[in-house]
């Protein structure tokens, strides 16, 4: 199914009730492989549309799994929670945990894996020290790979409870030290809003909550999930669309970041794929000299993000999604960081594909 | 050992209670599909749970070391194996996709059979003895299959669900089970990760019966141990919980439906180890239990 067959059914799920069985088919598959089964599972349950047995369980599957997922995010942030109000430092929670506990639309029906928090860079030794206290532990124990994220990336490794198998990812700013735009995470914290019942964790503001899902996809390099970030950044943006206020506060808190050309990217994209309310004012104002420049990256994403449960897209979205491979790296390092980073990883990969016996996880 | 392009496998079966679409171009793959799977429906369309393929693996090691890769809905979820085994991948890759795909049931590692609507459960410990115990129920005291891999339990319903695919045997277990009457055995791959492994068919009566679900009766845990006697002893609800627990794929994933369903379940079986060296022991302790000859 292609991208704007999706993007229809998911925009009118009543539409869904002319498909044929290949047609039901071809549209689960697509969804769930780009992450947005639940979101749609949810849609069609509340739009109430009848939809028969057999891709019914499918939807019905991904709802509760989403359902599920969402309490166990609950009990991890106060398992989080818990662990870390001792330390006294704000924890801001960002991307799928922030939709969920802040009750945000996006959250709604969204299927995701780790948690991520936001913390300020000052306290991440205390931070690191009391997760680990409490049953964390590093999930990377390669002192490259300790290196690369300490020292160039903009978190810690990513660490792994012990007995829950649940995953944390403790941010000290929203992108990279090493990359060219340098958002103010300390605004972040400084104008996150505490999330009632719990003791240290927070959300950011909307419109931060806004720019750093944009922030993200406009910095990530593959784009298995472009889709179902912009449905987010779509469902966040249509909740402020009628507050006359909202649109020049974005604008200003995303210049505030450095962050004007991608949230301009993601604004143009977001118009184009979901026809999110998004005035022309804004993207101008924001695109400013580099317009034409956005808007050709807009093309390229256009044609990169392809959902296609049938294998090998065409060409073109093969040398697009190369381009914004290449590119996310280009804006997160500089060139001389990138080619020793890029060529270590390629020897690791190599050294493991000639020398290692295969790992199989076949289960049953 | 590769099929010509004409040729190349594309079939969509009813796998009860899925539709999986097959395709790859291997001769095994097929051969294996027409061996084990000649009795299933081929419907003509239908909804597609599963769209399964098995292809050549890539990169440079394929001249001299072939791989096959096992996908589903164009994702990815295994290394390759030799391409020897792309057979037995796709029985392994069709297992992996129920148990982890959130389809609203509850799946655990368990052999599942049926007779006169009651069903008994074998929970699947390494060395038990649970698939060579499943073969000699089918085809020497005529119990139907619903499973020799998966239990499946309905959570709205409580009953079981029927999944009748090949009987996955290892090892010493493939010469005994060979001799059974009406046995069908295929291929030996040797050298694979847990052996020497092959596969028995499944009666046509389970393929034919697939539609229909079991009411859990009897809850069994086998313990094969050669030269001790054979002997049935009771095990508590909550012990018996615990070890189903570990069995399960997704209990953990489906929440409190999960938990409720298995509540239920264990509200509604007798629970008993049995201890056997033989697989004529172990059909008279299962008689014993379910009272069923």
């Amino acid at each position: 199914m292609n991208r704007a067959s999706l993007l229809d059914l998911l925009k009118h799920p009543q539409r869904t009730t002319a498909l044929s069985p290949s047609g039901w088919t071809e549209f689960i598959a697509t969804a769930r492989n780009a992450n947005l089964l639940g979101k749609l599972a949810q849609r069609l349950h509340e739009a109430g549309v009848a939809v028969p047995a057999a891709p019914l369980r499918h939807l019905e599957g991904a709802r509760l799994l989403s359902e599920r997922q969402h309490h166990s995010v609950a009990w991890e942030a106060q398992c989080i929670d818990a662990t870390l109000a001792q330390t006294d430092e704000p924890v801001v929670l960002l991307k799928g945990a922030a939709y969920v506990l802040g009750r945000k639309a996006a959250g709604v029906g969204r299927l995701f894996g780790d948690v991520d928090v936001l913390v300020p860079p000052g306290s991440l030794g205390k931070i690191e020290i009391r997760l680990m206290a409490g049953g964390w532990t590093q999930m990377k124990s390669e002192a490259y790979d300790q290196r690369y994220y300490r020292e160039w990336m903009h978190e810690l490794p990513p660490m792994i409870h012990v007995r829950r198998g649940t995953v944390i990812d403790v941010h000290h700013t929203i992108l990279p030290l090493t990359a060219r735009s340098h958002p103010d995470a300390d605004a972040i914290i400084a104008h996150s809003i505490p999330l009632p019942g719990y003791r240290s964790l927070r959300i950011p503001c909307d419109e931060d909550l806004i720019i750093h899902s944009m922030c993200h996809l406009a910095h990530e390099g593959e784009l298995h999930n472009a889709l179902r970030d912009l449905d987010d950044i779509n469902s966040l943006l249509s909740e402020h669309a009628d507050s006359p206020d909202f649109w020049g506060q974005l604008g200003d808190r995303a210049e505030h970041h450095d962050l004007a050309a991608p949230v301009a990217l993601c604004l143009m994209l977001a118009r184009q794929f979901f026809d999110s309310p998004v005035p022309e004012s804004l993207v101008l104002r924001l695109a400013g000299a580099d317009s034409a420049a956005i808007q050709r990256l807009a093309r390229l994403y256009d044609a990169a993000i392809a959902p296609n449960p049938e294998g090998q897209p065409p060409l073109r979205s093969l040398a697009a999604q190369l381009l914004i491979y290449i590119r996310s790296h280009w804006l997160r390092m500089p060139p001389r960081l990138l080619v020793q980073h890029l060529s270590r990883k390629a020897w690791q990969r190599l050294s493991l594909a000639s020398g290692a016996s295969p790992k199989n996880e076949q289960g049953a | 050992m590769v099929l010509p392009e004409s040729r190349v496998l594309d079939t969509t079966l009813r796998i009860a209670p899925f539709v999986v679409r097959v395709r790859s171009p291997f001769a095994s793959v097929l051969e294996h599909l027409e061996f084990f799977y000649r009795d299933c429906e081929k419907p003509k369309t239908a909804f597609v749970d599963f769209d399964v393929r098995l292809l050549p693996g890539l990169g440079a090691h394929r001249f001299w070391r072939p791989q096959a890769r096992f996908l589903v809905d164009d994702q990815n979820p295994f290394l390759p194996l030799p391409v020897n085994q792309a057979a037995p991948m796709f029985e392994w890759g069709l297992n992996w996709t129920i148990a982890s795909r959130s389809l609203g049931f509850v799946v655990f590692h368990a052999a599942v059979l049926e007779k006169n609507g009651n069903a008994i459960i074998l929970p699947g410990f390494p060395g038990a003895g649970k698939s060579t115990l499943c073969a000699a129920l089918c085809h020497l005291r005529g119990w139907r299959l619903l499973s020799d891999e998966l239990a499946i339990l309905d959570p709205v319903s409580g009953m079981l669900i029927a999944n009748p695919r090949p009987i996955s045997l290892k090892n010493a277990s493939i010469d005994i089970v060979g001799q059974f009457p009406g046995a069908r055995v295929g291929t030996r791959y040797l050298d694979t990760r847990k052996g020497t492994v092959a596969h028995a068919a499944p009666n046509r009566d389970a393929i034919e019966h697939a539609s229909q679900p079991a009411r859990p009766r009897w809850l069994v845990f086998p313990q094969f141990a050669p030269g001790e006697g054979h002997q049935v002893s009771p095990v508590s609800h909550a012990e018996a919980f615990a070890l189903i627990g570990e069995q399960s794929f997704n209990q953990e994933r489906m929440g409190e439906i999960g938990f409720r369903a298995l509540c239920t379940l264990l509200g509604n079986v007798d629970c008993h180890q049995i201890e056997y060296g033989s697989t004529s022991d172990a059909l008279e302790l299962v008689a014993q239990v379910t009272q069923q000859d």
